[in-house]
């Protein structure tokens, strides 16, 4: 672009649709979602402690969900192209506002910024990507290909009652330090992405209009945060140290 | 007290800018930061050498003319504007680095100047309202709660000098276009325009160049007025709003 302003004043029909603040409404309605889903998914994970037949059955009752209003898994596939579209939206959105951004300021200070705004938007956009590479190992090693790297599980110890057994795959994988680790540091990056995300997607959706609402939002962003953390980091840990054992 | 200063210098629009180190002696510390510049250049000019360009007019920090990135600081290190930041906010011996505002939508002119119409064309595509003039109505016939007032009168200190953009990761705009939306939503007299306004406003400062906001509250931290970031939740919720409400 020329540098000296050479931008006019636009002409014609505007739309709120078409603004980055609407990308923005996108962002926090596809998040909000995320995050009902991640507490959900939090309390589903927490069953391990029951034993792998309770998370395995907990499983089976997910698939079971408005039977027979709709078929068996019914819900389950609608809720998961739920969640696709919504995750394509969500790291569209994202990718456009961040090249946006770097658009709107070609030419960095020489100064660095140490002021908690860049740091902040770093946060998001890396621990985005983060959250996305993990998404991808994730989905292949427990839900597409179902994949053991744990070789003190054979085929057939990894099967209960004759069937295989997620529950008891997800004990074979924590066994391993390094799926621990891999797990922990997406955790990290869900963590902060929650600690500034829950708080921005209410300033996003206009909630934040006083004081004290302001407050909650904050509050509410660093109790997810904490308990997300918390919540999904526990089974691995319990497995790593043989306190949920197969 | 003795400085160092590293100043972006830049011939015009186009020319390649670079930093220039200059030594300068003797500083008072009751010179306002602008006056510092002030000696600078004279002693470049009796040196034969171009004085450094930048913006100021009123320096009595309600213009909103003066702007500039002071040690990667917007309006350096108090909340306050250039003009009224004084050099007893500095030590002897300190370097300091002095930056134009760096936004796509700022381009620099010269030096440290740079064009802010951008933010003239943001307020004239809807920050206003459409009254007759002439006959002015009596003013208690409209009247206005007092909280409303008062968060219209606290919006309305907007001086538009553009910290906010500068100090953005995005250098998104959305602190002064939330204290305009605020200003006059609160406000009988903005309802009329209310819905149009938003999107208008926010179409055009998309238009310009400027960035998406990320909620990082960096804009507010340096904002001289201390617009607080409540704008722009009102901003948001507007832009909501307008989607329902607007005919
Ligand atoms: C997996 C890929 C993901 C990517 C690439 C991603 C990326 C991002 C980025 C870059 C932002 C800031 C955007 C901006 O304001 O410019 C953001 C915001 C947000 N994200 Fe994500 N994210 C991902 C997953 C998630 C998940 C799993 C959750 C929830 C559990 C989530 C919840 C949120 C929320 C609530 C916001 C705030 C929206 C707002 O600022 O209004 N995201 N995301
Ligand atoms: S909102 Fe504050 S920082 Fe931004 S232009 Fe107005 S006075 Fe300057
Ligand atoms: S010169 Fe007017 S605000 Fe600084």
């Amino acid at each position: 672009m020329d540098p000296v302003a050479t931008t006019t004043l636009l002409t014609g029909e505007t739309t709120a649709r078409r603004t980055t603040v609407f990308m923005k409404f996108l962002m926090a309605t596809t998040g909000a979602l995320f995050v009902f889903y991640v507490l959900m998914h939090m309390y589903g994970n927490l069953k391990i402690f029951a034993g792998p037949a309770a998370f395995d059955e907990y499983a089976e009752h997910l698939r079971e969900i408005l039977v027979p209003i709709l078929p068996y898994s019914g819900f389950l596939w609608l809720f998961r192209a739920l969640l696709v579209v919504s995750l394509v939206v969500h790291a569209y959105a994202a990718f456009t506002l961040w090249s946006r951004a770097n658009g709107a300021r070609p030419q960095r200070y020489a100064v660095k910024n140490a002021a908690k705004g860049a740091a902040r938007t770093k946060m998001m956009r890396w621990g985005g990507v983060t959250l996305l590479a993990w998404l991808i190992f994730h989905l292949v090693q427990f839900t597409i290909a179902k994949v053991n790297f744990n070789g003190a599980f054979s085929a057939d110890k990894l099967k209960l009652d004759g069937h295989p057994s997620t529950g008891l795959l997800v004990i074979a994988s924590f066994q391993l330090w390094w799926v621990v680790l891999i797990y922990l540091i997406a955790l990290v990056a869900l963590g902060m992405h929650l600690f500034h995300g829950v708080w921005s997607g209410a300033q996003t959706l206009g909630w934040t209009n006083s004081a004290t609402s302001r407050r909650l939002a904050h509050t509410t962003a660093h109790l997810v945060a904490g308990i997300v953390v918390l919540g999904f980091a526990i089974p691995p840990l319990a497995i790593l140290f043989g306190i949920v054992k197969g | 007290m003795n400085l160092t200063l590293n100043i972006w210098r830049q011939d015009g629009p186009n020319a390649q800018g670079r930093m220039v180190t200059y030594q300068l002696a003797d500083v008072s510390e009751h010179m306002s930061f602008l006056e510092m510049l002030d000696v600078l250049n004279e002693q470049l000019v009796e040196k034969g050498e171009e004085p450094i360009a930048f913006d100021s007019d009123c320096r009595e920090g309600i213009c909103g003319m003066c702007g500039l990135m002071i040690n990667g600081k917007a309006h350096g290190p108090e909340v306050t504007t250039t003009c009224q930041l004084h050099m007893r906010s500095f030590h002897d011996g300190d370097t300091i680095t002095v930056e134009p505002w760096r936004a796509t939508a700022f381009p620099v002119l010269r030096d440290l100047v740079v064009d802010r119409s951008a933010f003239d064309r943001i307020i004239q595509s809807g920050g206003f309202i459409s009254v007759n003039t002439g006959a002015a109505p009596e003013a208690h016939s409209v009247p206005v709660p007092k909280p409303k007032a008062d968060r219209a009168f606290e919006s309305a200190k907007c001086i538009g000098c553009g910290a906010c953009v500068a100090a953005c990761p995005n250098a998104s705009a959305m602190l002064f276009m939330g204290a305009k939306v605020t200003h006059l939503g609160e406000l009988p007299q903005g309802q009329p325009e209310r819905w149009a306004r938003v999107v208008k406003m926010v179409s055009q400062h998309d238009h310009e160049g400027f960035g998406g906001c990320t909620n990082t509250g960096a804009c507010a931290d340096v904002c001289p007025k201390e617009i607080p970031l409540d704008v722009i939740n009102q901003l948001n919720k507007d832009l909501r709003g307008s989607m329902s409400k607007r005919a």
